[in-house]
């Protein structure tokens, strides 16, 4: 059962093969059995998974059955759900529940699907290898002595176990896309403003986009049609029609004009991984597209540019951690100050507090201009090389990650080198535009992957480009030998 | 980028945040590096270029000025850390003479 597809699941569910309930019980069985070694949730809800499957199965025998009605699902615990705790990895929101869901939570809901819980995450979306969570770090399932990626590293390691059909996600510098690659799982980040942020506790405003983890573009691609839309109670939401995402993918490639940006494939690139993301360029021009070199020129900048900016609003953002009105309060305050600084040192992890740090300095008096306002400039730039770009093509390939899958513990030491990690995936949050990470061959057992980058608004380009890699590869079909 | 433990304690000031001792020689060292790291910026030609906001140059939308949200306080208090009679409570910001 668990070696299918989302889409396939739920065409199980339509035959009568299996009935939610059934289906659900399923996957917590795997979740009991395998999460303990891997840590990928943070909270399981069965009792109210297993209540929301029979209503499923009650809507369906009642003839009022969507297509993913009755469909398990995992959220990244930094989506809020009304009456189950929500704590985005920190020890600071550890007893937080909200009393609202996000609307991401509301739109699957109400499409049908079942919460199976809530997946692990980098406090706060802060980091790139899921070490940074309260609650201890998520485990890859192709090798439990590496990251399996971050921060949406639970939504990643649970989808690649299939432990999940599929789980929600944010990205903001790379978190969709990287732990995908890492896991070997299908993963989509949307064009800024496609998915409603109401309700996704907020780290960087202007790059912060939810989006989802599955194991295939198709599988992406229904959910997307489901979660994306504009909400007035996201001042950032964009209205822009949402087109139907699985009749769209099923558009040719011949003739696509494919762009190779000559700043992906430089010498920080792993030559392995090269190969691999050369493999599906080769596949892509084997259906028809066409390759074009481009180039990006002020990408080299972006990853400075992102830190700047995405510290600076989470150190606006995440002032509102007060220890008066929810999370942690520390005991015995001797005055508002010491209640103030002291929930907060304690609540926040270590990498957090250095990004509130290095925030506020870039946002203070005399320092503002060189650092925030010069790195939006940079932002800018970056824009317009993409904007160039797709003149000339019409989605760009790249790598996703420079390397593999690293041990737990190689990176934590040296903040910068955790930082540069994310560099293929960064650009893309700045200028704003949907990416997609596709499985590709592995590496000596370990999943790699390749990213495709689309303009505003065109997902479904990427996602039929994924769809075709996937019909010729089964990259993304493969199960991580202890969760067969 | 070398920062001064004066500099780091101020900027603790304003974010609100206590480190000890031993945390502030680290954040001496990191955001120094971090700030090296940043100094690339100064490398970038952006003599009149305007910084990005949103990437799809979308303004802000204005609404009716009608009520839209239910009053909801107790929901909202209920998971304070310590709330009573609709009130937040904190230590006393006044003297009590």
């Amino acid at each position: 059962m668990h070696e299918r597809t989302l889409l396939e699941q739920a065409q199980a569910l339509q035959d009568g093969e299996v009935s939610s309930v059934e289906l659900t019980q399923f996957y917590l069985n795997r979740i009991q059995a395998h999460d303990e070694s891997l840590n990928s949730f943070v909270t399981v809800t069965g009792a109210q998974a297993l209540a929301q499957a029979e209503a499923a199965d009650r809507a369906r025998s009642a003839g009022e059955a969507g297509p993913l009605t009755g469909v398990p699902l995992a959220h990244k615990d930094i989506f809020c759900t009304r009456g189950v705790r929500t704590t985005c990895g920190s020890r600071m929101l550890d007893n937080f529940v909200s009393p609202y869901d996000a609307t991401v939570v509301e739109r699957l809901q109400a499409a049908g699907m079942v919460m199976l819980g809530k997946t692990n995450m980098d406090e706060f979306a802060m980091g790139s290898s899921n070490e940074n969570s309260c609650y201890g770090p998520v485990r890859n399932p192709w090798d439990p002595e590496r990251v399996p990626g971050g921060s949406s590293g639970g939504s990643a390691a649970a989808v690649a176990a299939r432990l999940a059909p599929a789980a929600t996600a944010t990205d903001t510098g790379g978190s969709i896309r990287q732990p995908a690659t890492f896991c070997g799982v299908t993963g989509l980040k949307p064009t800024y403003g496609r998915v409603s942020r109401f309700g996704m506790v907020a780290y960087a405003s202007s790059l912060d986009q939810g989006g989802m983890l599955g194991v295939s573009a198709e599988d992406c691609a229904a959910l997307l049609g489901t979660m994306a839309g504009f909400d007035s109670r996201d001042s950032t939401s964009v209205d822009h029609p949402v087109p139907d995402y699985q009749k769209e993918l099923k558009q040719p490639v011949d003739g696509l004009r494919l762009g190779l940006p000559k700043e992906f494939f430089d010498d920080r690139l792993d030559a392995r991984i090269r190969a691999s993301v050369e493999e599906a360029v080769a596949a892509w021009e084997g259906q028809g597209a066409q390759l074009v070199e481009i180039s990006l020129p002020n990408l080299p900048l972006a990853t400075p540019a992102y830190y700047v900016i995405a510290s600076a609003e989470c150190s606006s953002n995440l002032a509102r951690y007060d220890g008066v009105r929810y999370g942690h309060r520390c005991a015995d305050p001797e005055d508002l100050e010491d209640l103030f600084c002291r929930s907060r040192e304690e609540g926040f992890g270590a990498e957090v507090r250095r990004r509130i740090m290095i925030g506020t300095y870039a946002l203070s008096a005399g320092y503002r201009e060189a650092y925030y306002d010069r790195a939006r400039r940079v932002r800018q730039l970056i824009r317009r090389d993409f904007q160039q770009a797709f003149e000339k093509v019409d989605a760009i390939a790249a790598p996703v990650s420079p390397v593999l899958p690293f041990r737990l513990g190689e990176k934590t030491q040296d903040p910068v080198a955790m930082y540069l990690i994310d560099c293929y995936t960064i650009p893309v949050n700045l200028a704003g535009l949907p990416g997609l990470s596709l499985p590709a061959r592995p590496v000596d057992g370990l999943p790699t992957g390749v990213q495709l980058i689309g303009n505003y608004f065109d997902e479904a380009r990427l996602l039929g480009l994924g769809a075709a890699w996937q019909r010729e590869t089964d990259w993304h079909r493969q199960v991580p030998p202890g969760f067969a | 980028m070398d920062l001064t433990a004066e500099t780091v304690r101020g900027i603790a000031k304003l974010a609100r945040l206590r480190p000890n001792p031993d945390e502030e020689q680290r954040l001496i060292q990191d955001l120094g590096a971090i700030l090296e790291f940043f100094a690339q910026l100064s490398e970038a030609e952006v003599d009149g270029i305007e910084p990005m906001a949103h990437p799809l140059e979308v303004d802000q939308r204005m609404r009716e000025d009608e009520v839209t949200e239910p009053d909801r306080r107790e929901d909202y208090q209920e998971i304070a850390p310590d709330a009573r009679e609709g009130l937040y409570r904190v230590p006393a910001v006044l003297d009590s003479d």
